[in-house]
């Protein structure tokens, strides 16, 4: 392990030390927006964990995320909570590995558009089960699980997703992927399973965005198909992931966190020009700052050497 | 019964391929993987909605004045927002990538124009809805007519690319943009009028569901959806292909709807998508190579 490895680890567990505290220093307020933020951080990571590498844009963010926070609104009452957890996985493990081995032997367009739609089918499946097998369109949630317990399982989540992106880096499985993302045809050619890699890596990254909704269900007492499936929470852990820079494993926190600050600000002064805005902001970063806040922070750091 | 479901069905079929003919322009041969392409439908909708029950005109006259404005705000987004993309671009998976990117963060800011001004509710009007019999089923009179007009939109458009000096300069880009540039086609113009006739159509296809569908400012993405699996279907810039996979799947939504469970329809659609996917991924009409 090289000196700069030591560091970073050093500095992400001084890092994390710190943010556990937060609960005790802030007030509701400042919990609450802690929460968000960590969320997000959890979501863009894990997303970038497989869009980075592969260059697969996906759009189904929220069809793994409401995925986990349907379960947990059918099980929390009757389960035990790391049950409840482990049951939204598997859910989450299944519904990727379908996709992904549906589209990921093909170009990427398809796993694309089939993203896309993923979280409006998911959402319909489940409104229709609902109506018709269950009667109940919209759940309570009630657990006792207080707001500072969800932020400290979310920040052992972003722990987890550090750890994990840290480790498949440096793995086969992690030099693999980058020789896909820079040429599928050639990584092909030198005797990697392009396919299983994908589906390997999509699955776990998916996996994380299942546990986050499933952590935050409780958050919100009150759930139906149309808030756990909000396609805005793909379209923001999106934004969040390019604006860090998907390259790099802590690219997407740079992003969560100034953009997470901004949404809160506009979801208060224009709620209902919200998605005008944040499609603006989102076409800006597309054209201005096409690799990221990490590609803009390497190019600064390389220039005057 | 079954008759009546057949005749809705190749009426939604009839749509669906106008749209995937649409997006197949724009996908096929500007190479822009548009994800804001269902906003513009209903848009067109809103817009003919607006003709009929704001200033008490037929929507058809709608049908003359809406395509030609969505083809000329189409071309201005190609030429102002996309084609720095395309200059950006090195290869065309980057491409892909970026217009992904760009359209997505487009669907939204369209989206949200809508959901601004006309809010979540669902809207309709009544225009000719006539009871038809034809050979003893019964057909709302709007709904024939919309299928008989896209069936001519449609067959406007087939001549016009098979037929013409200009439509046969675009095929060719569609098959090879480097190989047309060296015959002389000036392939930026030509992408930006495919991509601008893909938003007449859309246009198009958006006033005639407006007569007979009910629609919402969040319907877009569902028809986007529909149009890419289409597409996919039919073997991407394949327009014969786009008709035909358009066709089966307005059928089967509409079997699926009527015999089945109304709540199951995209179901259908991604199952058909699936199965697509697994049997034949270059489409029905589609080549191998890509």
């Amino acid at each position: 392990m090289s000196r700069r490895e030591t560091l970073s680890i050093l500095a992400g567990a001084l890092a994390t030390a710190i943010l556990a505290c937060v609960p005790f220093l802030f007030g509701d307020y400042g919990l609450s927006l802690a929460i968000n933020i960590v969320s997000y951080a959890v979501l863009a990571t894990a997303w970038s964990l497989f869009s980075g590498p592969t260059r697969y844009v996906s759009l189904a963010t929220v069809a793994f995320f409401g995925i986990g926070a349907y379960t947990t609104a059918v099980f929390a009452e009757t389960l035990p909570w790391p049950a409840v957890l482990a049951i939204a996985a598997v859910i989450g493990v299944v519904v990727a590995a379908i996709v992904g081995l549906s589209t990921l032997r093909l170009s990427g367009v398809y796993f694309v558009i089939f993203s896309f739609g993923l979280a409006e089918l998911v959402r319909q499946l489940v409104t229709w089960w609902e109506v018709n097998k269950t009667r109940t369109l919209g759940r309570y949630v009630f657990t006792d699980i207080t707001a500072a317990q969800i932020y400290w399982q979310l920040l052992a989540l972003a722990v987890l997703v550090f750890v994990v992106g840290f480790l498949i880096g440096r793995s086969r499985l992690g030099l693999a992927l980058r020789a896909i993302g820079d040429d599928e045809t050639v990584a092909r050619h030198t005797g990697i399973d392009t396919t299983r890699a994908k589906v390997a890596l999509f699955v776990l990254s998916t996996v994380f965005m299942t546990l986050t909704g499933a952590i935050m269900a409780p958050r919100w007492t009150y759930i139906d198909p149309a808030i756990a499936f909000n396609p805005v929470v793909s379209f923001t852990v999106l934004i969040m992931a390019l604006l860090g820079g998907v390259h790099r494993l802590y690219g997407p926190v740079l992003g969560v966190v100034p953009l997470a600050l901004l949404f809160e600000f506009l979801l208060a002064r224009f709620p209902n020009h919200f998605s005008i805005m944040v499609g603006l902001v989102f076409i800006l970063i597309v054209y201005a700052i096409p690799r990221g806040i990490a590609g803009l922070v390497e190019q600064a750091v390389r220039r005057p050497a | 019964m079954l008759l009546e479901v057949t005749l809705s069905g190749v009426t939604l079929g009839g749509m669906y391929a106008l749209v995937a003919m649409g997006l197949t322009l724009q996908y096929g041969v500007a190479r822009i993987m548009n994800l804001s392409y269902g906003e513009l439908l209903i848009a067109a909708a809103f817009a003919a909605l607006w003709f009929y029950s704001g200033l008490a005109l037929s929507p058809l006259l709608g049908l003359l004045v809406v395509p030609p404005l969505a083809f000329a705000l189409s071309y201005a987004i190609y030429r102002i927002l996309l084609q720095p993309l395309v200059r950006r671009a090195k290869t065309r998976d980057a491409l892909e990538v970026d217009s992904i990117l760009a359209t997505f963060g487009l669907l939204f800011v369209i989206q949200g124009v809508m959901l601004a001004v006309f809010g979540g509710a669902y809207y309709s009007y009544s225009y000719l809805s006539i009871p038809l019999q034809i050979a003893g089923a019964t057909v709302a009179a709007n709904r024939l007519l919309a299928l008989v007009l896209a069936v001519a939109i449609g067959l406007g458009l087939y001549l016009g690319l098979t037929r013409t000096r200009l439509g046969t300069a675009v095929r060719a880009v569609a098959v090879d943009p480097v190989a047309a540039q060296l015959v002389a086609i000036d392939v930026r113009t030509a992408s930006a009028l495919a991509f601008a006739l893909g938003g007449a159509l859309v246009a198009a296809a958006g006033v005639l569901v407006s007569m007979f569908l009910t629609f919402n400012a969040n319907l877009g993405v569902v028809f986007t959806l529909k149009a890419l699996v289409v597409v996919i279907m039919g073997g991407v810039g394949n327009l014969l292909g786009a008709l035909i996979a358009g066709l089966v799947l307005g059928l089967v939504e509409n079997y699926v709807a009527v015999f089945v469970d109304p709540g199951l329809t995209l179901a259908a659609t991604y199952a058909i998508f699936l199965l697509v996917l697994l049997v034949r991924p270059q489409g029905l009409l589609g080549r191998s190579s890509r």
